[in-house]
């Protein structure tokens, strides 16, 4: 669309703005991104986001656009006709916005304890992150996509976990994989998506951006 | 064409009531179905296996459940009076906030209805400032969307009542006419709605709850 001005306001390992790039991606949006650094955040994300100075901030003709599965929805709409990625069907959408606030709502604190936290405080957050990853593994069933037979908005919020599986992994001492092939299988499978392959971070950069984290907050 | 519609609710849940203010202003008639969370019914399991809570509602035996959800559900079934603004950035815009009320504003205000009294200054702050961001957005509007009520109005709806019945237990003002001067009004104008007026659960029933609800927590905090 001539005349469009698309810019996101990103930070690299965040799994967030990786749903947002991975929707632009699918919809073959050009856009300007704009790396943020969440210790010195820019004038321009203040100015966008003063509620919650977070990214990804979608700026589309100057007009903001916040929290990341609102843009991801967003993004479908305003560039619906190349692979939608909310069902058309008003339940089939009901349905994929409910799993998609599940895993907004029961991912990420499990997660973040298992690279933020040791010992016993650490051993409940890798036991109730594979209890969520259990759940969303039987709601995958036989799919090949959460969404069925294309691409959607379920696993546009998901799929960004993956690329922090190695850092979990190295930092819990554990293996995803064996306790949830069926999701990483689901994973693999969405990596064979350019829009994926091209969004995620790559999972090393991902383990040092924790590591750097951890000095940060003094953790272990 | 005859459709079966179910409403699982309890008596006290806000979330609840805004799928009831959203099938009132569609005109749909349904099916209410209490339910005692203690002792939850095993249609509410089999309709909810994921969080075993209210609200659900269930169209033609098919489930929907989390009531920002339904709500966003129940516009595009329904479609006249609509809820949500039909712009994308104004209904992307109408998301956040009803993101931020449930997020931030509840939240926030929840802290401070459950603090210890050496805790409740800090807890204070946190909630008066999102209740001055949430008065912002309703400068110059009647409503959160414009003069009738919509989405964002049903989502917020929760201030209307169980903050003044918070105030109440607390013995603590927080929604003052002076300080929040448009949310006041929105207020008024909420409660006033034909739609919105007799719904509320029985106010003596809800301080009884909530008050105890807050004793039980209270005493479970462990003192630093």
């Amino acid at each position: 669309m001539a005349g469009e001005e698309v810019i996101l306001l990103s930070v690299y390992p965040s799994m967030f703005s990786m749903r947002v790039r991975i929707a632009l991606a699918e919809k073959g949006v050009k856009y300007e991104l704009k790396e943020e650094d969440l210790t010195n955040k820019s004038l321009l994300l203040l100015e966008m986001n003063p509620v919650h100075k977070k990214v990804p901030v979608l700026i589309h003709n100057g007009k903001p656009i916040l929290e990341s599965l609102i843009i991801v929805q967003y993004i479908d709409e305003v560039w619906h006709d190349k692979n939608p990625l909310e069902p058309s069907d008003p339940y089939e959408r009901a349905q994929a916005r409910f799993w998609a606030d599940f895993i907004d709502k029961k991912v990420f604190d499990p997660a973040r304890g298992i690279w933020a936290t040791k010992g016993e405080e650490q051993e409940a957050a890798k036991k109730e992150f594979i209890e969520i990853l259990k759940i969303l593994e039987g709601e995958l069933g036989e799919k090949p996509y959460f969404g069925g037979e294309t691409f959607g908005l379920v696993d546009v919020a998901l799929i960004p976990l993956y690329s922090w599986f190695y850092a979990f992994e190295t930092c819990g001492n554990f293996k995803i994989e064996s306790q949830c092939p069926k999701l990483v299988a689901w994973a693999k499978f969405c990596m064979q998506r350019e829009s994926v392959s091209q969004s995620l971070s790559d999972p090393h950069s991902v383990y040092d951006t924790v590591l750097f984290l951890k000095k940060m907050f003094g953790i272990e | 064409m005859a459709e079966e519609v179910k409403l699982f609710r309890t008596w006290s849940s806000p979330y609840a009531l805004r799928i009831v203010w959203a099938l009132k202003l569609k005109g749909i008639e349904y099916e209410t179905i209490f339910e005692d969370l203690t002792n939850k019914s095993p249609s509410l399991l089999q309709y909810n296996p994921t969080h075993g809570k209210v609200p659900v509602l269930v169209r033609d035996g098919k489930p929907v459940c989390e009531s920002l959800v339904i709500l966003e559900y129940v516009d595009e079934i329904w479609k006249h009076n609509p809820l949500l603004p039909q712009d994308p950035y104004e209904k992307s815009m109408a998301r956040f906030w009803a993101n931020f009320g449930d997020d931030k504003l509840m939240k926030s205000i929840w802290q401070l209805f459950i603090a210890h009294e050496k805790d409740q200054d800090v807890a204070a702050v946190a909630a008066l400032e999102n209740l001055k961001i949430v008065e912002e957005q309703l400068k110059g509007k009647k409503f959160f969307q414009g003069e009738t009520i919509g989405y964002l109005d049903l989502a917020f709806g929760w201030i209307a009542n169980l903050v003044s019945i918070l105030e109440e237990i607390m013995s603590l003002k927080l929604v003052d006419g002076e300080r929040f001067p448009h949310l006041s009004s929105w207020i008024q104008h909420f409660i006033d709605a034909p739609v919105i007026r007799d719904c509320w659960p029985p106010r003596d029933k809800m301080i009884i709850k909530f008050q105890v609800m807050r004793e039980n927590y209270l005493a479970a905090a462990t003192p630093k």
